[in-house]
């Protein structure tokens, strides 16, 4: 149900109020507070100082003071970002990288969630098990065993060396291939998960009812699974399209030294031009991209809410 | 006989009763010949025969587990019979799949598509079968009026109250006009008296529309009021199949009789038993005289089966000397149309009478711990060997 049903707020007691607040609290002092220290920096000018840009905020010196602290602010970093290509390119890349691997794990997540989903149910605990259980394993540990699974000399090549299907091996290190490897299947749960709870609660009889009235199977998991299995999917999607799109670790470990990811970029700018500035410029503008499909995630969700189910 | 039933109108007055079933030259729509199916183990239906005629209400009866719903889902074909074959209109469809049948189902937990819209899931197996859009939207409206879902077209199942959602998804079921059509528990999920208008809706339904309906049903009413025939289930095998009055007054075995019904069964041996009727000697109730008579030979243990409501109860003592006992009133049930009296005889044998309440209660002459005799007609016994 909606808040609407609840109690008043002026109904409410100090200490409902205070359950209330203490999220609220959090979200100020570690979301709202930090991100608005990052937007103050990105309208900032680089210089070389400690740290490392002015102006600087000044809060004793009196309404004078912060009156010149504001004209000084100034949106010269945003404009740097549309000038210089190398953002730009940066962005596309990630855009496309993200896009592309989504699509990716879609058609490999969905067979995965309705395979599971299928399973008899003394099975099902174990198959999300294995799903769920590379994450007791440190995220950057995978990530170096696909490097050294992908290098020259690896377990892939040393396969299909054995197995007669290449006679030299081939470059996967540092290729867009890996990448995508990597993408794929460090982000595989979070596109099977979503998928997998709507398939596991749709009800058997709504098959057997599209077949009663005349629609074979194939016919019914367009006109049923899919369309059921939808908030799941665009759940999913966006779950695994959101953090790859600023992902870090897997393009510099497993992809080139060529072209870049958002992520990537912004990296090389804090902590290899230590230009703050810049980098938060960057930083702003990914989330500003972000958010579009962060409302749409919000919007599904809220409608699955509202429906009950 | 095409699908008339028991209608009061010209055709069937020259035809007299609705009754394929008795005449010998008729042709059974729906025929399950010797069908079995078993479930890891578990025999759900036992080389079942059983012929279902146009035009009929058939009702399959029978305690959860007896098999009813494991017949109709091969009917739907759903479920594949291990050995026998399925026929419709002399037609072998055991091994048909469901989505080619000519049968529709309506679902007990009705199974509508969340995702769709009411006119969406009426439409759906219309546009399956390619019809033309006009004809689909004709047909639609057609089936939405008929069952007063007018004005709802546009609204998702969850949007509807459990009457209207089992409306639509028998709306969905009847659109396509099927050669029959399936209830599964149809009504379970209704209140009572929601549930009572339904029954009837869905025999005027039928009428209506010329259908043959297959209802599976544990509920005994809802059985005995919308059929024509009831099959009466146990343990994967039809126990008795015939009319709800035939079931009631003419049970053919204890457990039909404990099964249909309130009845008390006296147990005891046949002393004569001729054209005119059977004499049995009970140890509970003495000397028991029927008008029935039975396929069973001097000596043969047997059951009398009395129905509650055709036991007489009474303060004074009746003529005669058959077909009465003395016994004290142990418990009075008051359900205000009637009363069901518990009638202690000797030690520990109890029988149910119940008496229609003509008079008011406060003018009720029989209470609690009265000596009172109960008596029956002759006709009221039935004698069962099985």
């Amino acid at each position: 149900m909606t808040p609407a049903t609840q109690p008043r707020a002026e109904a409410r007691s100090w200490g409902q109020r205070l359950v209330i607040l203490i999220p609220y609290l959090w979200l100020i002092a570690f979301f709202l507070v930090p991100f608005l220290i990052v937007f103050k920096i990105s309208l900032s000018q680089y210089a070389t100082a400690q740290p490392p840009y002015l102006p600087q905020l000044d809060i004793t010196g009196g309404f004078e003071t912060l009156r010149e602290f504001v004209s000084e602010l100034s949106f010269a970093g945003y404009a740097r970002l549309v000038s210089d290509s190398l953002y730009l390119s940066s962005y596309g890349r990630s855009l496309a990288i993200a896009l592309a691997s989504t699509a990716m794990l879609l058609v490999l997540g969905f067979p995965i969630a309705y395979g599971m989903a299928r399973a008899p149910r003394q099975w099902q605990g174990v198959l999300f098990m294995l799903i769920v259980l590379p994450f007791w394993t440190s995220f950057l540990i995978r990530v170096y065993a696909w490097m050294t699974i992908l290098q020259r000399d690896g377990l892939l090549n040393q396969a299909l060396l054995a197995l007669g299907i290449v006679d030299t091996p081939p470059v996967w290190i540092s290729t867009d291939i890996a990448i995508f490897i990597g993408i794929v299947y460090t982000y595989l749960p979070f596109m099977v998960l979503p998928i997998y709870a709507t398939l596991e609660r749709m009800d058997e009889s709504l098959f057997e009812a599209a077949a009663d009235l005349g629609c074979p199977r194939w016919k019914a998991f367009w006109l049923v699974t899919v369309p059921l299995a939808l908030p799941g999917i665009i759940a999913g999607s966006l779950l695994c399209f959101i953090p790859i799109v600023g992902e870090f670790v897997i393009p510099d470990l497993l992809g080139g030294s060529g072209a870049m990811m958002i992520g990537q970029t912004l990296w090389l700018e804090f902590f290899g031009n230590r230009d703050w500035p810049a980098a938060s410029a960057v930083a702003v503008v990914l989330l500003a991209l972000l958010i579009v499909p962060l409302v749409l995630y919000q919007h599904v969700q809220a409608r699955r809410l509202e429906r009950g189910d | 006989m095409n699908g008339r039933g028991n209608r009061p109108d010209n055709s069937a007055r020259t035809r007299g009763p609705f009754a394929p079933w008795t005449d010998p030259d008729a042709l059974p729509l729906v025929r399950f010949e010797a069908v079995s199916k078993h479930f890891a183990g578990v025999t759900a239906v036992d080389a079942l025969t059983l012929d279902i005629y146009p035009g009929e209400f058939f009702a399959l009866l029978g305690p959860s587990g007896c098999g009813k719903t494991t017949l109709l889902r091969m009917l739907a074909g759903f479920q594949t019979p291990d050995a026998g074959r399925v026929l419709l209109d002399g037609t072998d469809i055991t091994d048909v799949a469901a989505h080619r049948r000519p049968v529709n189902m309506m679902f007990q937990s009705y199974a509508l598509f969340p995702h769709l819209t009411v006119a969406g899931n009426v439409a759906f197996g219309l546009k399956q079968d390619g019809l033309p859009k006009d004809e689909i939207a004709a047909r639609m409206a057609e089936m939405l009026r008929l069952l007063r879902l007018e004005g709802l077209e546009t609204r998702k199942p969850h949007q509807l109250s459990g009457g209207q959602r089992q409306r639509v998804a028998l709306a969905r079921a009847l659109v396509k006009h099927p050669r029959v059509l399936l209830l599964d528990e149809p009504l379970a999920a209704l209140d009572k008296k929601l549930r009572g208008e339904t029954q009837f809706e869905l025999m005027r339904l039928k009428e209506r529309l010329g259908l043959t309906f297959v209802i599976v049903t544990h509920d005994q009413e809802e059985a005995m009021t919308v059929a024509n025939r009831i099959g009466v289930m146990n343990h994967g095998r039809l126990i008795q199949v015939a009319t709800p009055s035939e079931i009631y007054e003419q049970p053919n075995s204890r457990w039909v009789a404990d099964f249909i019904g309130d009845v008390n069964l006296i147990e005891g041996r046949i002393v004569k038993a001729d054209a005119a009727g059977t004499t049995i000697a009970s140890a509970s109730v003495g000397t028991l005289r029927t008008a029935a008579v039975a396929d069973a030979r001097p000596g043969d243990a047997v059951a009398v089966a009395l129905r509650p409501e055709k036991i007489r109860i009474a303060r004074d003592m009746p003529v005669g000397d058959v077909n009465r006992v003395e016994g004290e009133v142990w418990e009075i049930g008051y359900l205000g149309d009637f009363s069901i009296y518990k009638v202690r005889l000797g030690d520990a044998f109890v029988i149910n009478t119940a008496a229609a309440n003509v008079t008011r209660l406060i003018e009720r002459p029989v209470g609690i711990g009265d000596r009172v005799w109960l008596t029956w007609a002759a006709d009221a016994g039935v004698v069962l060997t099985q």
